[in-house]
């Protein structure tokens, strides 16, 4: 079968989607812990010391990726919501429920090394300008979503409670993303953009690439097994275990 | 029977909810005397030093005008939803995203004006001068109906769900952020004579974002609640 042939529509029952999530698991999990491993072997050993921060720096390679992770799940987690809202699709929902965590997680980890980075470059742990209270912002907001979600006992308006709560949040994103540039802030402008040449040494950025790519296939493999956690759940709780159950007996995932 | 206009639909949404209110005027009461509560409370903490209270003036009263918008927030739908009037207003013809409109406008006539009011009252004891004032008004002017608006969707996607109370301030408060940001800015930004307007500008840019998206979805999230 080519793959033009397969039908994405079958995706949208969660008992389709409970095999595939399965089934993709392990290989975007192989894939992350590949290409982390190889981020931190290039990023730690391989490229040079910084001139001016020394190798303290080196947290950059956890720092930027996990950064943009946050933003980036947030918005993906955005678009499954409107997803959700708009075609009335139940795996949306979950697919937003299971990505939340895993945002709020980067979220954390990007304000807690940014901590610990700006002891030994700033000299303080934390500064209110306006990347780091964003940053912060959006932290909160991921955890609005989960309170939300865990506060409202109906399924349903569960769901889309929370949806339209996390649509709210997009407004949010454009202000981190840009808020180097519209105010005059102590946290760095970008070190990398699309269009202009890199600001920093070929190796560092190869490391830095490498570190996203592997964060991005993490959060892949741990946003599905998280997905198949909550379809156990809640089709539990909608009496047709029987359907779920199957392919894991059946399968042997 | 005629069916009502939206011009008189909004009217009439607006006039029964300040009806209501000055029925129940001990309610509307509570939040403005909170407001002065919570800023009487900083001097008599921190001390009466004119500079420093000078100093903290803006933070403290954008501070307390937030804390007590949060306050009065968990009226806005609630007895409407409990009478059923909220249902009635979802039926009726004329779009719902208006009457929520108009339902916040009122909400910002009972709890924002006031506030909006006494600040000035409040700043004198905080020693601030004739000029810084002005601009503590006007800040504030521009940015309660914005708390009001956020606050809506807040209120919205709590009604009715246990805990609400605490629940809409995690909500809600992260969203007030910018708006706290940009209207204590403004007077800061005046007291150290750097002039206001990029501050009000951005002020009066989230209130039009807000007037824009905040009812619509409102409305999407009372839709939700009432199912």
């Amino acid at each position: 079968m080519s793959v033009t042939d397969i039908n994405w529509f079958k995706y949208s029952s969660p008992q389709a989607l409970y095999p595939l999530a399965g089934k993709l698991t392990p290989w975007f999990s192989a894939l992350a812990v590949i290409l982390m491993g190889a981020g931190l072997y290039i990023g730690l050993l391989l490229a040079p010391t910084d001139f001016q921060q020394g190798d303290s720096y080196r947290i950059i390679f956890v720092h930027v990726p996990a950064a943009w992770m946050s933003m980036f799940l947030y918005v993906v987690m955005a678009l499954w919501a409107a997803i959700g809202l708009g075609l009335k699709a139940r795996p949306s929902y979950m697919m937003a429920q299971a990505i939340a965590p895993t945002g709020a997680m980067f979220t954390f980890l990007a304000l807690l090394t940014g901590s610990l980075w700006g002891k030994p470059t700033w000299g303080t742990w934390w500064v209110w300008d306006a990347r780091l209270t964003s940053e912060l912002i959006l932290f909160f907001l991921y955890l609005g979503v989960m309170l939300l979600r865990t506060s409202i006992d109906d399924a349903r308006r569960a769901d889309r409670a929370s949806a339209v709560f996390a649509l709210v949040g997009v407004v949010n994103v454009p202000i981190i993303y840009f808020s180097v540039q519209w105010w005059n802030t102590l946290h760095q402008g970008a070190s990398v953009s699309a269009t202009a040449a890199p600001k920093m040494a070929a190796m560092m950025l190869l490391a830095m690439l490498i570190m996203s790519l592997g964060f991005w296939m993490y959060s892949i493999a741990v946003i599905l097994a998280r997905l198949r956690c909550v379809i156990r759940e809640r089709e539990e709780r909608s009496s047709v275990a029987g359907q779920v159950e199957r392919p894991v007996a059946v399968g042997g995932v | 029977m005629t069916q009502l206009g939206l011009t008189d639909a909004v009217r009439d949404v607006i006039r029964r909810d300040l009806l209501v209110a000055l029925r129940r005027r001990a309610d509307a009461l509570t939040t403005v005397v909170f407001f002065v509560i919570v800023t009487s409370l900083f001097p008599l903490g921190i001390g009466p030093e004119p500079a420093v209270l000078r100093m903290i003036a803006p933070g403290v009263l954008w501070v307390a005008a937030l804390l007590s918008c949060l306050l009065s927030l968990g009226r806005l739908f609630t007895t409407d939803y409990v009478d059923g009037v909220l249902e009635q207003l979802v039926l009726v013809p004329q779009p719902l995203t208006v009457l929520v409109g108009a339902k916040v406008a009122a909400h910002w006539l009972i709890s924002g004006l006031p506030i909006v009011l006494l600040a000035p009252v409040l700043g004198l004891q905080y020693g601030l001068g004739g000029d810084v004032l002005g601009v503590l008004t006007l800040s504030l002017l521009l940015g309660t109906p914005t708390l009001s608006l956020i606050g809506a969707i807040g209120a919205a996607l709590t009604l009715g769900v246990r805990g609400s109370h605490v629940l809409i301030a995690l909500l809600v408060l992260p969203l007030f952020i910018p708006v706290l940001i940009f209207g204590a800015g403004a007077v800061t930004s005046y007291i150290a004579g750097i002039g206001v307007e990029a501050n009000l500008s951005l002020l009066g840019a989230c209130l039009m974002l807000a007037v824009v998206l905040a009812p619509w979805a409102t409305a999407a999230a009372l839709r939700i609640a009432l199912e």
